[in-house]
């Protein structure tokens, strides 16, 4: 046997349980919900049979999924440039010498650490009507009491701010990490050239910034449509599926009614949406991004 | 020689021209801290919430008496101690496989060269994108279809190989010098051999920096293990902490923010002594 012929089976060997635990619980579920979307849901006396398009065709007729997927593009649009302005802004601040700094980071840190279904609970609590914290403080400053989880208008507003305080400061440690990154050389050179503070930013530190920026955003892409922890203990998709998103409802689909192939569809959609960014990420945003 | 491409430190001695003075220092401080009261405000409120009496949850009076009684009621009220161990098997179990299984995977993409290595490849780097929560509903049927359903490996199976991990070892091995390899491999060392006498070692920074995200991620983790366990046997602390918070007996806010604090508590402590560690283990992850 030749060498090339040694290191491929090495090689495959070496890779064997990574890869069969890969294919098993990734490649094959994706697979097998893209052919699932196409067949009935098995039932007791009824096995699965290939039907087609009907799960899309019910999907278009679906209010409940519009309403998902609008509420999960206003989450979106809610915390993506929101938690990153703040991460940015928080980044930019602790890497000055301010007083406390080294606490002040700690306390953006700690929600990215905490249990997301534990401080949920204590969100709840913040939202809860007349003895909630939120309500404790509008009252004194004499505003109208207000049910944010239990009213159609507030409760989404209320999901993404949490959702802004978890991320934000996970956000922040890589702005930190690229400020301290750029060479202190081009602050002088700026400063030389009389540039103020604020074109400094605007003309070195941000464009430099820019490849950190892309991978945040990806990353505030992809949680927009996994995070849903808080949604099960502050509102259940409620009121009325106001804070139904995408992921909660492929979850009330699959495991509340189990309806497996109408959860399949759905999740084709998630995982095609997941791809587009994929594909903005690798085709379109890395030739517009300058890099050092 | 540092694993993976390290941050440079913060700037030298040099003073820099755009550090913030007077006025404008006062200010940026006050903006800085103001937020961050805002950011540990929710973790302040379940301190002060838990330790003293439910009478004091919702009036905030410095005189107000402490107490450790929130902890023993939330402590009684849910099999919490076993709560705690699943989640540390959990963990334990999770950490355990991704670094064998990643060990092994990285080093192969790192450092042999084969046939079909660059489509293996791309193949792991699939799961980044596709995220295993989008996948329940099948991997719960494939675990139901082998009897896992409601154990703690069904909790940890789809996790264990893990693509970033992979990558992370990959890019920290390739920084590992090729002579200290032949080197090893002239003193008759097996392949296996040279992995865990040459690279392992060198790459010990990556594994502790993807050991803390790891456990924090799987500590933290809720949806699946929601999903595959119904039983006190295997729930790990999170679900348990869902089911007594949402249980008819009633909202007791101070022993909810008790049992909040003791779930959250080995993180929170592991944070604050690996403080440095965590935060630049998180920049390392997203480094590539």
């Amino acid at each position: 046997m030749n060498n090339r012929a040694t290191a491929t089976i090495h090689g495959w060997l070496l890779l064997l349980p990574a890869m069969a635990c890969l294919a098993l619980f990734t490649h094959w579920p994706a697979i097998a919900s893209f052919v699932d979307s196409f067949m009935s849901t098995p039932r007791a006396r009824r096995p699965a049979r290939f039907v087609g398009l009907d799960n899309y065709q019910q999907m278009l007729a679906d209010p409940i999924f519009w309403k998902a997927m609008a509420n999960n593009l206003w989450f979106a649009a809610g915390t993506i440039p929101t938690s990153i302005g703040l991460a940015l802004l928080m980044a930019v601040w602790v890497n000055d010498k301010i007083a406390g700094r080294t606490l002040v980071r700690m306390a953006y840190f700690t929600p990215t650490i905490l249990p997301m279904i534990a401080v949920a609970n204590i969100w709840l609590f913040f939202f809860t009507p007349q003895y909630g914290l939120l309500e404790q403080i509008v009252a004194a400053f004499g505003g109208r009491s207000t049910n944010w989880l239990g009213s159609q208008d507030t409760a989404l507003y209320a999901v993404t701010i949490v959702a802004i305080w978890k991320e934000a400061g996970f956000f922040m440690i890589f702005y930190l990490a690229a400020l301290q990154a750029i060479p202190p050389s081009l602050g002088e050179a700026a400063a030389i050239e009389g540039a103020s503070r604020w074109t400094f930013f605007r003309r070195v530190q941000f464009p430099l910034l820019m490849p950190t920026t892309l991978f945040v955003l990806i990353n505030a892409v992809i949680n927009a449509f996994r995070m849903i922890d808080h949604i099960f203990v502050m509102t259940r998709g409620g009121p009325d599926n106001a804070t139904t998103l995408l992921l909660f409802y492929i979850y009330q689909v699959g495991f509340g009614f189990w309806d497996t192939s109408y959860a399949a569809a759905l999740t084709c959609v998630l995982l095609l949406l997941l791809a587009l960014v994929a594909f903005v990420q690798y085709g379109w945003l890395e030739r517009r991004t300058h890099y050092q | 020689m540092s694993g993976a491409p390290r941050p440079q430190p913060a700037a030298t001695t040099r003073p820099d021209p755009y550090a913030p003075k007077g006025l404008v220092l006062t200010l940026e401080s006050t903006g800085a801290i103001l937020l961050a009261l805002i950011w540990v405000l929710p973790l302040a409120y379940a301190v002060w919430a838990a330790i003293h009496p439910a009478e004091y949850t919702t009036r905030f009076v410095l005189t107000a008496p402490l107490t450790l009684d929130n902890f023993t009621r939330a402590w009684a009220a849910a099999p919490f101690a076993r709560y705690f161990l699943n989640t540390f098997i959990l963990v334990t179990m999770i950490l355990a496989f991704q670094l064998v299984l990643g060990t092994l995977a990285a080093y192969a993409l790192a450092r042999q060269d084969f046939w079909g290595r660059d489509i293996a490849f791309a193949l792991i780097l699939a799961q980044l994108m596709i995220m295993p929560d989008a996948l329940i509903v099948e991997n719960y049927r494939t675990l139901a279809r082998v009897n896992l359903i409601d154990t703690i490996p069904a909790i940890a199976l789809p996790y264990i190989a893990s693509a970033f991990g992979i990558f992370l070892l990959r890019q920290t091995f390739k920084t590992v010098p090729k002579e200290l390899d032949d080197a090893a491999r002239v003193e008759g060392a097996s392949p296996l051999q040279v992995l865990m006498k040459v690279y392992v070692p060198l790459a010990k920074p990556t594994y502790i920096a993807y050991g803390l995200v790891s456990v924090s991620y799987h500590w933290n983790n809720f949806l699946w293990p929601l999903l595959v366990t119904n039983s006190v046997e295997s729930r790990p602390l999170t679900v348990g902490l869902q089911v007594f918070s949402s249980s008819d007996q009633g909202i007791d806010w101070a022993v909810i923010c008790a049992a909040t604090l003791m779930t959250s508590a080995p993180l929170l402590v592991g944070f604050l002594l690996f403080q440095r560690q965590f935060v630049q283990s998180f920049m390392r992850a997203g480094i590539k």
